[in-house]
């Protein structure tokens, strides 16, 4: 198994993991305030529209573009949107930003859902069915974004597919069993290792991709080749601890701030 | 339009999120990288070695001045 792999397989496991863990707090919130009919089918509704989203831009990327401008584009997204997990897990860790927390997203998605009125539309409670929609779509897509990314440029949508189910059958197998938030899920150690994931390939990704500037548009070769890989992970690791040394003393004491203000930041 | 940029901004936030400074910069370095590959014969050792390096500098930079920023407002 290559470095790719590995990190494709541990990526997609565990950002969908942590996805399904949000989705799921929102579905059993509505599910089991306004009944599970609406809830479900706004749930199946979202799946199939994520479904139809990664089919066809992933279609569009294989199909339009050449092997180093694919590069260069996918591995500057993910690039990108891997350093804002790995941003909040730093501010997380550090103290300056509330941890995630799902007990409490439960009971504000279950406050929000007593409190809303009754209005049916298509035969469905229409709130269950768009709160459900809306709360699998988004963390969906966020699944879908790193599974289609990593898998093109890994070349192994299989693996990336794979990892994902198994992250995602992991939690709903806890949750249906637990029939509660699963709060225990170290939510902010998982992002944290997700974001240095999806940053370390992204940059590898990206600098390779320069090389649809050269003559030939041949990809950039790293010194080291693929091993180099675990050289960019490294450095990612040792400015996120250097950043949490450096930021840690600057985090107030949770103590000292409104509660309000917790859980709006933590979202 | 205001569905076009509805669609925009939802992108922007999910892809960007809320530092931009960081997109920025990551940006302004692969364009710099660019230049390098076409304006230069370095090698492709020096040019990802350059550029990584660079992605490094100024996303620790901007998470370090945002966190910072944000510690001051808390």
């Amino acid at each position: 198994m290559t470095w790719s792999m590995a990190g494709l397989a541990a990526a997609t496991l565990l950002a969908s993991a942590v996805e399904f863990v949000e989705a799921f707090t929102i579905v059993l919130a509505m599910g089991l305030t306004r009944g599970w009919r609406s809830t479900l089918a706004g749930t199946a509704s979202a799946i199939v529209l994520l479904c139809g989203v990664a089919a066809v831009s992933g279609y569009a990327l294989i199909s339009w573009f050449p092997k180093s401008l694919l590069q260069l584009i996918v591995g500057s997204l993910l690039l990108v949107f891997g350093l804002q997990w790995l941003r909040k897990a730093i501010l997380r860790a550090c103290g300056l930003k509330p941890m995630h927390d799902e007990e409490e997203t439960f009971r504000e998605e279950t406050e929000a859902a007593r409190r809303a009125g009754e209005e049916r539309r298509a035969g469905l409670d229409w709130f269950a069915f768009v709160v459900s929609f809306k709360g699998v779509f988004l963390e969906g897509l966020e699944v879908i974004f790193i599974v289609i990314t990593f898998g093109l440029n890994a070349h192994s949508m299989p693996v990336a597919i794979a990892g994902a189910g198994a992250g995602g059958a992991a939690v709903l197998t806890a949750g249906a069993l637990l029939h509660r938030p699963l709060a225990r899920v170290p939510e902010n150690t998982i992002k944290f290792a997700v974001g240095l994931l999806l940053s370390t390939f992204g940059t590898f990704w990206s600098v390779e991709g320069l090389g649809v500037f050269k003559q030939g548009s041949a990809s950039i070769e790293w010194p080291g080749g693929d091993a180099m890989v675990l050289g960019v992970l490294a450095a990612w690791g040792g400015i996120s601890w250097a950043a949490i040394r450096l930021l840690a003393p600057l985090a107030p004491s949770r103590a000292s701030r409104p509660a309000a203000t917790i859980t709006k930041e933590a979202a | 339009m205001r569905l076009l940029v509805s669609f925009a901004r939802f992108w922007w936030d999910f892809i960007v999120g809320e530092d931009w400074t960081i997109a920025a910069g990551v940006v302004a370095v692969l364009a710099g990288g660019a230049g390098l590959v076409a304006g230069t014969a370095l090698s492709d050792t020096a040019v990802s070695l350059l550029t990584g390096a660079g992605i490094f500098a100024v996303v620790a930079m901007s998470i370090v001045v945002g966190a910072l920023r944000e510690g001051r407002e808390a």
